[in-house]
């Protein structure tokens, strides 16, 4: 049920303002971060931190970790690969889900404000709890499923042309931007299983060698697993990948009619 | 220390609208309002049958300042949610999900609608003068 409000315990207190180290300078910016704090038992904050971006690399994740070097050491966060293709910096800046690392700090205007990924259970600062999201991801069984014996000394081939149905698919980072700007999955995301698993539901479902197709299909036939989607079409658009998950949830409702 | 339940992270507080979930709610707000459309509509036509003295209520009503004010809001969702509902069939049979296709869909239906209003009431009108 969809619940417009926050939480009690969730809503956002004003937090503290952290001056640049060495003082304010002509290209210091201001970042503003939502910090939770499990072991105070305080609500979450919002705390200012300014950088001077001269001396600061040009994306995003540069000035968290320039925060968690020089003026904060407990803001926490996840980040690994800082080049976009491992997911782990997936976050609520300037408004839209996106991957801190290849987020370029000249393409906000103003205040920097950084949330975690949206209508997400907070473990610390911006590190959300991601268990439902890849319990889901378990649910849909995302290897390659057969019933025949493969080729004796061969792997199971595949034509070009079905290979290139898996391109803007496979490329999937598993991130969450995707899934977290769904307002269909903010409000149902128990029981809905989002833009990111359905487009990797569907990776397995145009497979070629894939033999399961029919079982895949009947687990996803349910008012709410699949038909949640409504096309809003936020997917989309937040896609730090430039993938589409709205078109393959589209073809997945089409395998659906079209098996009747 | 007692475990904490874990606060959940803000999401319209902090989501930046955009035509995409902006189009989309409207066509939720629309279709929900043109069920008291439709209500409306099944007066009238109840009205209608029951003989003219009946009628004259419905009549006063719609000629109310009121009146015109809720047909030009139900006449305007009920091509907003039209035209919408072009657009998903597109996006039913597959077509359109581009986010260039889109967006040009989003604005090209937020046009279609209004110049349909502007139409019907235009027709309205000219057909209400010339009688």
């Amino acid at each position: 049920m969809a619940k417009f409000k926050l939480p009690k315990n969730s809503r956002i207190k004003k937090g503290r303002h952290h001056a640049a180290p060495g003082g304010a300078s002509a290209k210091t910016r201001r970042f503003k971060i939502y910090r939770y704090d499990p072991d105070s038992g305080d609500n979450p904050r919002t705390d200012t931190y300014e950088v001077n971006t001269e001396d600061c690399g040009q994306m995003v994740l540069d000035a968290l970790i320039k925060i968690k070097d020089e003026t904060d050491s407990s803001l926490t966060f996840r980040r690994s690969c800082r080049e976009g293709i491992c997911g782990s910096c997936a976050m609520n800046i300037d408004g839209t889900n996106t991957l801190a690392c290849t987020k370029p700090i000249d393409e906000i205007p103003g205040e920097v404000r950084i949330y975690p990924l949206p209508h997400m259970p907070v473990v610390k600062d911006l590190v959300p709890d991601m268990n439902n999201f890849y319990a889901q991801y378990t649910s849909v069984e995302p290897w390659l499923k057969t019933d025949s014996p493969p080729p004796a000394n061969s792997e199971r081939l595949q034509a070009p042309a079905d290979r290139a149905k898996l391109d803007g698919l496979y490329e999937c980072i598993l991130c969450a931007c995707c899934s977290t700007s769904c307002p269909s999955y903010w409000w149902n995301g128990d029981r809905y299983l989002g833009p990111a698993i359905l487009l990797q539901a569907y990776r397995w479902l145009i497979d070629s060698r894939d033999e399961a197709t029919g079982e895949r299909l009947d687990d996803l036939e349910d008012p709410f697993r699949l038909y949640r989607c409504h096309t809003i079409m936020n997917c989309t658009r937040t896609c730090p990948k430039s993938l589409n998950p709205a078109k393959a949830i589209g073809a997945i409702k089409k395998m659906m009619v079209a098996r009747r | 220390m007692a475990l904490r339940e874990r606060p959940l992270s803000p999401h319209l507080q902090v989501y930046r609208p955009q035509l995409t979930s902006v189009l989309s709610i409207f066509h939720r707000l629309t279709g929900v309002f043109l069920t008291s459309g439709a209500a409306m509509l099944v007066c009238w036509l109840l009205t209608a049958a029951a003989g003219p003295d009946y009628y004259a209520w419905s009549e006063w009503f719609l000629t109310s300042w009121l009146g015109y004010a809720l047909l030009a809001a139900w006449s305007y969702c009920l091509f907003y949610h039209l035209s919408n509902g072009i657009r998903h069939l597109f996006w039913d049979t597959g077509l359109g999900f581009s986010l260039k296709a889109t967006y040009a869909s989003g604005i090209l239906m937020v046009i279609a609608s209004l110049g349909l209003t502007g139409l019907s009431w235009g027709l309205g009108l000219l057909f209400y003068c010339t009688r």
